[in-house]
Order: structure tokens, then sequence, then C-alpha cells
């Protein structure tokens, strides 16, 4: 009887894991991985009213917070630069933060209970942040106010290039720093993103 | 040069590739042990590989490995009938009386040159150059030793399907 599946066939035919068995082989990964402490960053995606979020977090906390303009997949590989490569998708420790904002976003919620961790954030720019966190739900600042706020006020320009980068929008409110002039200025999400977050906690 | 990509992006290209060498050598069962174990020791390892590392073959190597491993821990763990099976001198675990129609059982059991080039070739599809760099050898050799395995296999292993 002649053979129509050979051997070489039939090993390079094995059967790859369908989509459903590789997902469970990945959740099961993440928390071997946990376990073992060799998840330096996990991260998720988190839909919202400003577009898709990535929410990427360490042992120490909640690390980075980036909109989709940033594009997450350049997030990630600039994460995998400065703090470890041994990056995987993870739901489980970015379960609060996502919970969290999912209030924030239903209202539900003005302040934020979340460990975070400001390894992205040095000298001057980490002061600003440390500051931003002091600015109220609903409240807005200039940048003159914030350089003034932490005893720069000669660093506006400085100020505001620290809002820019900050790694951990929307838990430390940037968007709630304006210009002086009454308009509401650059932001990391867009400046439609800024003025919707802005309208919500005005209206709330 | 770019430094390292996130782990993840690694595992979902090679994913695949690594649960197909682990099924080839253990079937579907204990491979997702073994793929678990490629993974982890991978990720463990990960930061210190070169960026322009072959990532495809350092994977296929590791869960060549933890396959092996494997398969020595069946060897060893109790069995309610028969006896211990015998390990030959370099180690390497020679399953008695494969079951029959296993394609797996039949990879296992041929001698490890054979079994190691016919995994790297015809499961995971690396080209001879790079076989022949991760075991080690000239590609000719890889070639020759992935031919005597398929010719091993075919005579062995009855399950070709008409």
């Amino acid at each position: 009887m002649p053979t129509t599946t050979t051997i070489d066939q039939l090993l390079a035919g094995i059967p790859a894991p369908d989509p459903e068995t590789a997902a469970r082989l990945q959740a099961t990964l993440a928390r071997r991985a946990d376990v073992d402490g060799l998840l330096d960053v996990s991260y998720r995606t988190l839909d919202s009213p400003v577009g898709p979020l990535l929410l990427a977090a360490t042992p120490a906390g909640l690390v980075r917070v980036a909109f989709a303009r940033e594009g997450h997949d350049a997030v990630l590989t600039s994460l995998a630069e400065s703090i470890s490569p041994r990056i995987l998708r993870d739901q489980r420790r970015l379960d609060d933060p996502a919970r969290q904002l999912d209030e924030y976003f239903a209202r539900k919620r003005r302040r934020f209970d979340l460990r975070l961790d400001f390894q992205l954030a040095h000298g001057f720019r980490r002061d600003v942040l440390a500051h931003l966190g002091d600015i109220p739900y609903g409240a807005t600042e200039t940048y003159a106010g914030v350089a003034a706020a932490i005893g720069k006020p000669g660093a506006v320009r400085a100020a505001g290039t620290a809002c820019a980068r900050n790694p951990l929008p929307l838990v430390v409110p940037c968007h709630r720093v304006v210009r002086s002039d009454g308009t509401i200025g650059q932001y990391g999400g867009g400046a439609e993103a800024k003025r919707t977050l802005l309208d919500m906690e005005a209206a709330a | 040069m770019a430094g390292l990509r996130p782990f993840e992006d690694v595992l979902s290209e090679q994913g695949a590739v690594v649960m197909r060498v682990c099924r080839a050598l253990l079937g579907p069962t204990d491979a997702e042990d073994a793929w678990a174990d490629t993974f982890l020791a991978a990720l463990r390892a990960y930061p210190s590989l070169r960026p322009d590392s072959n990532v495809r073959g350092w994977l296929v190597t590791i869960a060549y490995r933890k396959s092996i491993d494997h398969l020595r821990a069946n060897a060893r763990a109790p069995r309610p009938t028969g006896e211990v099976p015998d390990l030959v001198a370099d180690g390497e675990f020679q399953p008695d009386d494969p079951p029959d129609g296993e394609l797996w059982a039949a990879v296992a059991s041929l001698p490890p040159k054979q079994r190691s080039a016919v995994v790297y070739r015809y499961v995971a599809g690396l080209p001879y150059s790079d076989i022949a760099a991760l075991a080690g050898t000239t590609a000719a050799a890889a070639r020759r030793s992935a031919a005597d395995g398929i010719a091993n296999l075919r005579k062995h292993y009855r399950g070709e399907t008409p």
C-alpha cells in the first residue's frame, strides 16, 4: 500500500497549540515567573474614554501608563531597555490599577490609592510629579504655578517638560496643569484627551 | 545596536515551535510541563542573551534539553508493573517497548545525534547551518544524522498513514 504521509511530513505536521491553549500556557507561565521573581515588568491594556491604555508594573508598583498615540509597542520596547526585558503580559499585578482607573472614568473615584514606582523619573522631574499629586480632583494649576510650588519659579519650561514626560499620566494628574493664558496646553494623550479629562472632572 | 525585545514578543513568536519540539519528544500531555520549564529557564537567562543571538535556535535547544530531562524523569518514576528502564552509558534514555503508533516514542528512542538532528531539522525547521552551530558539528554531519534518523524512524515507526 503506498504511503502518502511520510515520517518527515508527520514531524512537520505536529500541531502547535490552539489559541486557547496558548493563552492558558502564557498565563501559567506569567504566574510561575512572578513566583520565581523573574517577572520584572507585567503589562496589560485597558479600554478607556481616552483610548486604549497600556498599564505596566514592576514588583514595586505601577511604573508606566501610556496612551495609544505613544505606541504601546514602542513603550514596551523602551521599558525593556530602561527597566528589564523580562516583560510579560499579566493581568494579576494590574488588577488593582485597572479597577481604580475604571472607577475614575466612571466618576466613582477622585484619588488613586496605588503603589507607584517612580524609577522612570529622577531629580527635578520627580519633584514635579510629587507636587502634581497635590493638585485636587477638578482643580487646575498653571505650569508657572507648578514651578513656583517646587521652589524653582524660573523653571516654567522645565516644569512643562516634566509634565509632558510624566510616566504615570492619569494616576499622577499632569492633565490638571494648564497654560497661564487659559489654553489647556500639550498632553501625552493629546489635547483632546486632556479636554475630556478636565471636562469630566469639572462635571463631577 | 538595538537591545533585547520584551520577552512577551519572543514568547508569542516562538511559543508554537517550542511546543512542537516538546510534543515531538514527549507527546501532548507532558509537553506542556516541558514548554513551561523551557520558557521559565529562558526568561531567567534572557537578560544576558546577546541581542543579535539566534533566538529560535537558543529556545529550541533549551526545549530539547528540557524534554530530555522529562524523558529521564519519566524513566525514573516508579511504575506499577515493569522494571526500571536501563539508562545507556551516555545517560540517554532508551524507552523500553515504545507504544505502537506513538510518533514521539519512536522519536525519543532514536540515538541521541539522530534524535536531535531530526527534531532540529524536521520539527523546528532550523537550517543545517544553525543545527551545526548548535550541535558543535558541521552542516554535512548534521544533514547525515537527520537523514539517518529519518531512515531509522521509517524502519521502526509504522504510523505512516496511507
